[in-house]
């Protein structure tokens, strides 16, 4: 018997058709995108080449992906089995996660007939972060595919090959943990390439790092955060175990990440722009503050098993990676020469419409296929 | 020891060059040519070895000019590796010789080197009357590039004019004038069209000749495709202006002074076929071509095109229809925030908080355990 099993119940409720009218909107704009160019639809200009469709679908997107990876380093690099009934969900929500976020690159690609020119190999260009990312995420997606094929396996009853792959999954896991790490940092690099374009509160060289260390604390986050959302929306018990130690995790993170964060904007003599009181300034104070919300709830140990508090500090950790993300790559880019951005209607809808798609498939995987782990009732 | 020799000997042979410089030379030879930089270090010993390939260079109708590129638009030791590395036994304008005295060199040479020497033709020859028009030592041009080209082991025709006529042969060509590959119809004549051409692309084609023994690769009528296989519309660098419909419209005007297209006033780079923008002349960096200069290429290499079309005749773009939609040139910097767009990323950011509150509120303030949730 496995230890996971499907939760069963209704696909279409309420929840579902408005998630499905928001991922319908998006299906409308997108075709007008394709019918007509990416300038009928978006915002986007010289200036700024790059809006929320990469930004939020694809940088923050593939982030909230990120709670398989660190899943998989805490269950199979540090062995800590007492985490597993996490990974399946983790994993999966990395799957939604990356693929979305490599759909939305090609949705963004101007040109994107001409996406498969990036995987022949005689015009790679190995030394731009843009192709590491770009043949990153694609390798990832397809190795998350891989890790993810199991369940489907135990799904059907395909016993002999899920147990042949399972033999030489631990290869692809370990590809699973490099990837994401190579990536998630250079997509840091990739706003840092930017250079003098970048404002100085986010123009460090630790950006990638920064980048890779909030992005593992995001992981955590999310996969805290979905636990306790997926306890409370299908009232199953709350894994607060497992998720009392996670956060402690997520904390350790965290504040390694803001003492690099503001040893770095000190040593280079920046902090004080965060007081200058224009959008940056505000930006980034309400960026910090959203990073520290959770550090000063799960600072007390007590706090660590709380579901409602834990739940605050999920929320408030991805809203602060999500802002710094914002932040780097929109807020604080100021490509000059009197350019602006601000995302169009449409713009926004397709980029709702692509996560509610995310939770629409979340809620069909959950609800048919062996992914929350068995609860003894 | 020996490798001292052999350095010293490297060192001696290209005159007043250092052995740095030589390979650098031929390694840069090697790069005109497409060829990786193991090929220079062949050039090298090529040109470095005793047995130099002599050359006859004849001069028909013509202005002098490809000489005069040949010895001026480059590094100031170049001539002395041409003069050294091919042994150039006639040339009218730089022999010490002259009259009589060089016209019997020039035969005691092609006796001598019966089917070694290297042919090269500048100038077109006129066919009108016998080919009375051009004379040299009493004797037609016509002759002259015949005899030659009886034993010779390979064949070049340098500039415009001995490649198809250039000048001379404009309407209403009075003297009849031909190039060298029509004046021997049963040769393989290599061109090197260009009014002057790029002494990089003559110099390449013989070095290929003396260090692989066969001449580079040629298109139909006869230019290596190393140099003359793309068009100059294809490498230029103001190519993305003519994408983008940016164009200059006369000379001076903003589009111009911003370096903008050509296109308009007349570059022929959409129907030419050279490499100029990649190649570039006098070896002092970057620009320094016609078209980087701002004035529009004349299509010097490319017959029907220069000395028959006007200079400021829109060229033909071979390759390429320009779009019928062009990118504004002034463009609108970007929409900023409007109503719509503020009240739906609000309305987005405030049901997510709005739900993850109402969320949290219904979820358990106190330590909740597995047991208790049940």
């Amino acid at each position: 018997m496995s230890s996971h099993q499907p939760l069963g119940g209704k696909l279409i409720n309420t929840q579902f058709v408005i998630l499905a009218i928001f991922a319908l909107i998006a299906a409308i704009f997108l075709a007008e995108r394709f019918i007509f160019g990416l300038g009928s639809v978006t915002n986007l200009n010289n200036g700024y080449p790059w809006g929320i469709w990469i930004a939020i679908d694809v940088v923050i997107g593939t982030a909230f992906g990120c709670g398989g990876f660190v899943m998989a380093i805490l269950v199979y690099i540090f062995n800590k089995g007492k985490y597993h009934p996490l990974v399946r969900p983790a994993l999966m929500a990395s799957l939604f996660g990356y693929s979305l976020g490599g759909m939305a690159v090609v949705l963004d690609l101007g040109r994107y007939w001409q996406v498969y020119n990036i995987f022949l190999p005689w015009y790679a260009q190995i030394n731009s972060v843009m192709f590491e990312v770009a043949l990153c995420v694609t390798a990832y997606t397809f190795v998350l595919w891989i890790e993810f094929t199991p369940v489907f396996l135990e799904k059907f009853g395909i016993e002999n090959l899920r147990q042949k792959l399972e033999k030489v999954l631990f290869a692809v896991i370990a590809l699973g943990v490099l990837l994401p790490m190579m990536h998630q940092s250079s997509l840091g690099t990739m706003i840092l390439v930017a250079g003098f374009k970048l404002h100085p509160l986010w123009n460090t060289n630790l950006l990638p790092v920064l980048f890779l260390v909030s992005v593992a604390a995001m992981g955590y986050a999310i996969v805290t955060f979905e636990a306790l959302l997926s306890s409370a929306g299908f009232k199953r018990p709350y894994d607060t175990t497992i998720l009392n130690k996670l956060s402690g995790i997520m904390l350790v993170l965290l504040i390694g990440y803001m003492i690099m964060r503001f040893a770095d904007l000190i040593m280079r003599g920046q902090l004080g722009l965060a007081l200058a009181g224009d959008i940056n300034g505000n930006m980034f104070i309400i960026e910090n503050i959203l990073f520290l919300i959770p550090i000063v709830i799960l600072i007390n140990p007590a706090n660590r098993s709380k579901p409602r508090l834990l739940f605050i500090a999920a929320m408030s950790m991805l809203f602060a990676g999500a802002i710094f993300r914002i932040n780097a790559y929109l807020v604080g880019f100021e490509p000059g020469g009197g350019w602006n951005y601000f995302p169009s209607v449409p713009e926004l809808l397709v980029t709702l419409g692509i996560f509610s798609m995310e939770i629409m498939l979340y809620l069909i995987f959950v609800k048919r296929l062996p992914i929350l782990h068995r609860v003894e009732a | 020891m020996n490798k001292l020799d052999d350095f010293k000997a490297v060192e001696k042979i290209p005159g007043n060059l250092s052995r740095r410089e030589f390979l650098k030379f031929c390694t840069g030879v090697a790069a005109t040519l497409g060829l990786s930089s193991m090929a220079g270090v062949r050039i090298a010993e090529a040109a470095t070895s005793g047995n130099r390939p002599p050359v006859i260079w004849l001069s028909g109708q013509e202005c002098t000019g490809c000489s005069e590129t040949l010895l001026r638009a480059t590094h100031p030791t170049l001539e002395s590796l041409i003069l050294e590395t091919i042994s150039l036994d006639y040339h009218e304008t730089l022999s010490v010789a002259a009259g009589h005295q060089a016209e019997a060199a020039r035969q005691a040479s092609m006796e001598a080197n019966k089917g070694k020497y290297i042919l090269v033709v500048e100038g077109a020859t006129p066919m009108k009357d016998g080919g009375i028009y051009c004379k040299i030592g009493n004797k037609t041009m016509l002759d002259h590039v015949k005899e030659s080209a009886e034993h010779a082991a390979a064949i070049v025709a340098v500039g415009s004019c001995s490649s198809w006529g250039g000048v001379a042969a404009t309407s209403p060509n009075p003297t009849g004038a031909v190039g060298t590959p029509e004046v021997l119809p049963n040769k393989t004549v290599v061109s090197i069209p260009g009014c002057p051409p790029n002494p990089y692309n003559l110099l390449a084609t013989i070095l290929h000749l003396v260090t692989f023994k066969k001449l580079p690769a040629l298109d139909d009528i006869g230019r290596p495709i190393f140099a003359y296989g793309r068009l100059i519309h294809e490498n230029c660098e103001r190519r993305p202006h003519f994408d983008a419909g940016r164009f200059a419209m006369e000379f001076g005007d903003e589009g111009h002074r911003k370096g903008w297209c050509l296109y308009k006033i007349g570059c022929k780079g959409p129907e030419t076929y050279a490499n100029c923008p990649s190649v570039l002349f006098g070896d002092v960096g970057s620009a320094s071509w016609p078209v980087g200069t701002g004035h529009p290429c004349i299509g010097c290499t490319e017959q029907g095109v220069v000395f028959e079309k006007s200079i400021h005749e829109l060229a033909k773009v071979e390759n390429l229809t320009p779009p019928t939609l062009f990118p504004p040139i002034v463009e609108e910097r970007g929409t900023g925030v409007t109503p719509a767009s503020a009240a739906v990323a609000g309305g987005v950011v405030g049901a997510v908080v709005g739900a993850g509150a109402v969320i949290a509120s219904k979820m358990g303030q106190e330590p909740a355990t597995e047991s208790d949730s049940d």
